[in-house]
């Protein structure tokens, strides 16, 4: 048991040259969580008791919310052990990096606050596609990087095989990869005394105006938006009148404080202390990631570095299934937006989903988290529309138009179609490179370099068109790696390709939830695909309904439902008639849930079916 | 009769009726059905409540026998005598079915209908209908029959084609269905009904107009033609389940049904409800419309499904169950429902729908009504008779009655 340091320094009277700032960049099940409490544990914020009663059952509500509650930022006092006798007690800040795909912007302000970077990583594993994208990110902000191989307690661990490849990664010598087991502590010490040791402490004008980061932003709904931030230069001191640089809203500091992890009120924030202010605010877009906290007077006149506004990359039309939920979905949607500053919505009408809303996403993960909340959260049954990417169509009389949803894609003359791209990483064992690369070609991929971070692991970096990758394509990895590729992208611009339109009709109207922009090459298949499916699909109604795939009215791919020319029960007695009505009375019920396209009646599961990728089979296993 | 039984409140032990279910009874005929829950072997494709035991026990003790049966349906005959309080109808209909009613004696089936003559009587011109497997009856039977009040009879023939009676596992000889139609001729049936079934897999149509004109041509006034439906938890679903036997497409059963209707249109037959064909209207089957008219039965025996004003129950499905409640002189209902009147629009539109003479269209709501023009428009219903007022299905629409009802009720 470490004792548990005294002279700690107290918050807004900080040394900066005391102040370590770091974070943990892990692949999700590499023991990142595990590897904070027991650092919590060791620097004694947390005691053994209170570590398993609250902090573990705090960790719980994380994993269930997913991207949302995180520990943030969390204040650790260390005096290292390594030296001889007691050593000077420093300020760990450790600070927590959202680990997915779609929020590289996020994770890259998270980066911005820290000075090091602790890369964990599981030593039965290797390292993760995610985590080397996020590891170049750090490298790119001239993060100190501690390696660090966890998990080594496991039979399977191969140490010496997966510190050799971090090596070779970082450029470092193998030697010098830190060896931890964080479920039983062994090696932490050393870790943190590393920590203080390796990392440098931030460096700021501590007589400069105030200029804080925000790295975080978390909607409470106590305490409304609780803003994450690191003091740059200056100090913001409790009560005072801040301003958002990048929108020069003014806001009373109600709150300011550090996280320790609960959270801690103190007197301010000085030079390179990490910490947390509340000003009232109800909505994170009103305390956005990336922007500059200074006072409001006599404040900074340049803001910091790097602020980007977000972009929403992948769209979706998400539906109620029943209709009479659509004012749910819409409180839902506002409830979530609160705490996300990236989700944009407006609403939309199908003609055959009704009312719903096109949403905005950064990316397919962050759709999936968004989707998967309305449903669990908010108790909302939803059909989304295949997830499309934004095009930029440029008319030959020079006008443009941004298309979101592929039902507006313009009719007329078309002169050019602009696509977004991204450059993708793939991690994989070797053996897979070949079904990789046909994948990648197969999605219109280029090739733009291979790797090999050890003897059968593959790096593989592709620019591929993101509407290829938001159409099943890590499925599809997964299912042809045996489970074993990960992926990572982030956007490159984008590029001119032969995007067509292809509309479904059935029975001659077009089925807007259906439409969907492609390479022309790949439109032909798709209309087969459609046609044939929606052929199991629709069930057979009292008229032939043809079903037609197009581009314009260039007609690809045509299959016909027969007209039903059987539908009644051929007896009917007494002992059937209360087993007749109550049947009649369940379809009916069915009938409602039907949607009228046109004249035919399609039950929502079609539309859900067919929506749904092909490979539902390779989905269900994960 | 189906074997399934739905959801309902409990029927009181004496069998008591609310009162508003006899409101107004005197406007309306009374019939009986008689349900036999025997047969000599399960046929795969049947899911009525029928047992091959001839001897069943109900938990109490009770025995419920072939060979006793006829006074178990009594008792419910007197019950319902009691329950019916002083309503002064005679009974216009008796239907025994089944099972195999004729698995009984003669003189069994005479005198359960001599209880109802002594407890209601019956009205002079009253139809006294029982159905009859071809190979449990001969001229003697007929004419015990016959002379107990009986006169009319409904053979299950189903198919004059060997192999497809095979399928269906029925154990008569072809050709001696339309024997019984002679006998029962001869032993003085005015009415003699033949049931078909169609669409069994491996029938061809070839096989099926063979069934047709075997069937007319043995000269019953009566053709009743089913579909043959796989039912859940019979053994024709579980061969067809496990790819023994194919399943029969629907478009076959709609050619099948065409066929049917123009072999029995050519000889004379016309149809009056979707699945029945009579030579005159004095043929039709008076007890089934009964049904379809939302007029009152009581339906006595296992499993039995009742209907008096309003008012629908159904009796518990074992015979051992039903002989032990009777012997403790409790109702066998096993539950009921009290149809309200919306309940009774709706069975009224799905069940008149399905006749020849139709419904009224002034028992539709507006959207049913706007409904029923469109079906008018598209060919489903008759548009002389819809500009008369009347909802009639064309043969197109009698195929989908039941998507037009879905339709129509709204």
């Amino acid at each position: 048991m470490p004792a548990t340091p005294s002279h700690v320094p107290q918050p807004s009277r900080t040394d900066p040259a005391l102040i370590r700032n770091f974070c943990i960049i892990a692949h999700i099940d590499h023991g990142k969580s595990t590897l904070a409490d027991r650092m919590l544990q060791l620097t004694g914020v947390v005691d053994q008791r209170q570590m398993r009663a609250q902090y573990l059952d705090r960790m719980d509500i994380e994993r269930e919310r997913g991207i949302t509650i995180k520990s943030q930022a969390v204040r650790l006092p260390w005096a290292p052990t390594d030296g001889d006798g007691p050593g000077t007690t420093h300020v760990l800040n450790m600070i927590d990096t959202p680990g997915h795909v779609d929020f590289t912007y996020e994770v890259s302000r998270s980066l911005a606050a820290c000075e090091g970077t602790v890369l964990l990583v599981d030593a039965a594993q290797g390292i993760e596609a995610q985590t080397l994208a996020n590891l170049y990110l750090a490298l790119e902000n001239d993060l100190t990087i501690i390696p660090v191989l966890n998990k080594i307690d496991l039979p399977a661990a191969q140490p010496e095989k997966y510190a050799a490849e971090l090596a070779h990664i970082i450029g470092c010598d193998a030697s010098d990869v830190l060896k931890v087991s964080a479920k039983t502590g062994v090696g932490v010490p050393e870790l943190l005394n590393e920590v203080v040791r390796q990392v440098p402490p931030p460096v700021g004008d501590a007589d400069a105006p105030a200029r804080a980061m925000i790295f975080d932003s978390v909607y409470d709904s106590y305490r409304g938006v609780v803003t994450y931030v690191k003091v740059v230069d200056g100090h913001l001191s409790k009560r005072e009148r801040i301003q958002m640089m990048s929108t020069g809203a003014a806001h009373e500091l109600l709150e300011i404080g550090v996280s320790s992890p609960e959270m801690t009120v103190s007197d301010g924030l000085g030079v390179g202390e990490v910490g947390y202010l509340i000003t009232g605010v109800k909505d994170v877009r009103q305390s956005k990631v990336g922007d500059t906290v200074t006072r409001l007077h006599k404040g900074a006149t340049d803001p910091l570095s790097g602020y980007k506004e977000p972009l929403p990359m992948v769209f979706s039309g998400l539906y109620p299934l029943d209709g009479s939920d659509y004012p749910e979905l819409r409180e839902a949607l506002d409830k979530l937006q609160l705490n996300d500053a990236a989700l944009v919505y407006e609403p939309e009408t199908s003609a055959a989903l009704g009312f719903g809303f096109r949403v905005g996403f950064l990316g397919l993960l962050h759709l999936d988290v968004v989707r998967e909340r309305l449903e669990r959260e908010f108790g909302l049954d939803l059909i989304a529309t295949a997830p499309n990417v934004v095009y930029r169509v440029i008319m030959e009389d020079g006008s443009e138009h941004v298309v979101t949803n592929p039902s507006e894609f313009p009719t007329g003359k078309i002169s050019e179609v602009y696509e977004p791209m991204v450059r993708s990483t793939v991690l994989a064992p070797s053996e897979f490179v070949g079904a990789i690369m046909e994948l990648c070609q197969n999605r219109r991929g280029t090739l733009l370099g291979m790797d090999y971070l050890s003897e059968d692991r593959v790096e593989l970096r592709y620019t591929l068109p993101l509407a290829e990758i938001v159409f099943d394509f890590f499925d599809q990895l997964k299912s042809k790696t045996r489970g074993y590729a990960s992926l990572d992208y982030e956007p490159t611009g984008e590029q001119t390709s032969e995007l067509v339109k292809v509309d479904i009709l059935l029975h001659g109207d077009k089925v807007d939830a259906f439409s969907a922009i492609l390479h022309k090459d790949k439109a032909y298949a798709y209309g087969v695909r459609m046609a044939g499916k929606l052929r199991e699909l629709i069930p057979r109604q009292q008229f032939e309904v043809p079903i037609q795939a197009a581009i314009g009215s260039r007609v690809i791919a045509r299959e016909t439902v027969r007209a039903i020319r059987k539908d009644v029960l051929a007896k009917c007695y007494g002992g059937d008639i209360s087993r007749k009505r109550k049947l009649l009375e369940k379809q009916k019920e069915g009938k409602k849930r039907m949607k009228m396209v046109g004249n035919v009646e399609v039950p929502q599961e079609a539309f859900i079916a067919a929506l749904s990728t092909d490979d539902s089979d390779a989905k269900a296993k994960k | 009769m189906p074997s399934v039984l739905p959801d309902g409140e409990p029927v009181p032990d004496d069998g008591a009726l609310p009162g508003h279910a006899l409101a107004g009874a005197a406007g309306r005929p009374l019939g009986f059905y008689l349900h036999v829950p025997y047969c000599a072997t399960r046929c795969g494709y049947c899911d009525f409540n029928t047992y091959t035991a001839s001897e069943l026990r109900g938990s109490g003790g009770v025995l419920a026998s072939r060979d006793n049966y006829a006074d178990t349906l009594a008792q419910e005959i007197r019950l319902a005598r009691k329950a019916l309080g002083d309503d002064p109808r005679p009974v216009e209909t008796v239907f025994v079915g089944g099972g195999t009613p004729t698995l009984l004696a003669a003189a069994d089936l005479t005198r359960v209908l001599g209880v109802i003559r002594a407890e209601f009587g019956l009205a002079p011109d009253a139809e006294v209908t029982t159905e009859a497997n071809p190979e449990t009856v001969d001229p003697r039977y007929l004419a015990d029959l016959r002379a107990g009040g009986f006169n009319r009879v409904s053979f299950g023939m189903q198919s004059a084609r060997p192999h497809v009676l095979r399928v269906l596992d029925r154990t008569h000889t072809p050709g001696r269905p339309q024997a019984c139609v002679a006998e029962a001729h001869a032993a003085g049936f005015e009415h003699v009904n033949l049931d078909l079934i169609y669409g069994t897999p491996g029938e061809s149509d070839d096989d099926w107009r063979a069934s047709l004109e075997a069937a007319v041509g043995a000269g019953p006034d009566h053709v009743s033609a089913y579909a043959l439906i796989v039912e859940e938890g019979t053994q024709l679903a579980r061969r067809v389940r496990r790819g023994e036997i194919p399943p029969t497409d629907d478009d076959v059963h709609a050619d099948r049904y065409l066929l049917a209707e123009q072999a029995l249109t050519a000889a004379g037959y016309g149809w009056y409800e979707v699945s029945n064909w009579a030579t005159a209207p004095a043929a039709r089957c008076r007890h089934n419309e009964l049904y379809w008219r939302g007029a009152d039965w009581w339906g006595a025996g296992p499993g039995a499904h009742s209907h008096v004003g309003g008012v629908r129950w159904w009796n518990v499905k074992h015979p051992g169950a039903y002989a032990q409640a009777l012997a403790e002189s409790r109702s066998p209902g096993a539950g009921r429902e009290l149809l309200t009147d919306e309940d009774r629009r709706v069975e009224r539109v799905l069940l008149e729908l399905r006749l020849s003479d139709g419904l009224p269209l002034d028992l539709l709501r507006p959207p049913g009504a706007r409904a029923a023009a469109r079906a008018a428009a598209d060919g489903l219903l008759d548009p002389a008779a819809h500009a008369a007022g009347r909802a009639v299905l064309t043969l197109r629409g009698r195929l989908l009655a039941d998507a037009v009802v879905r339709d129509l009720v709204d």
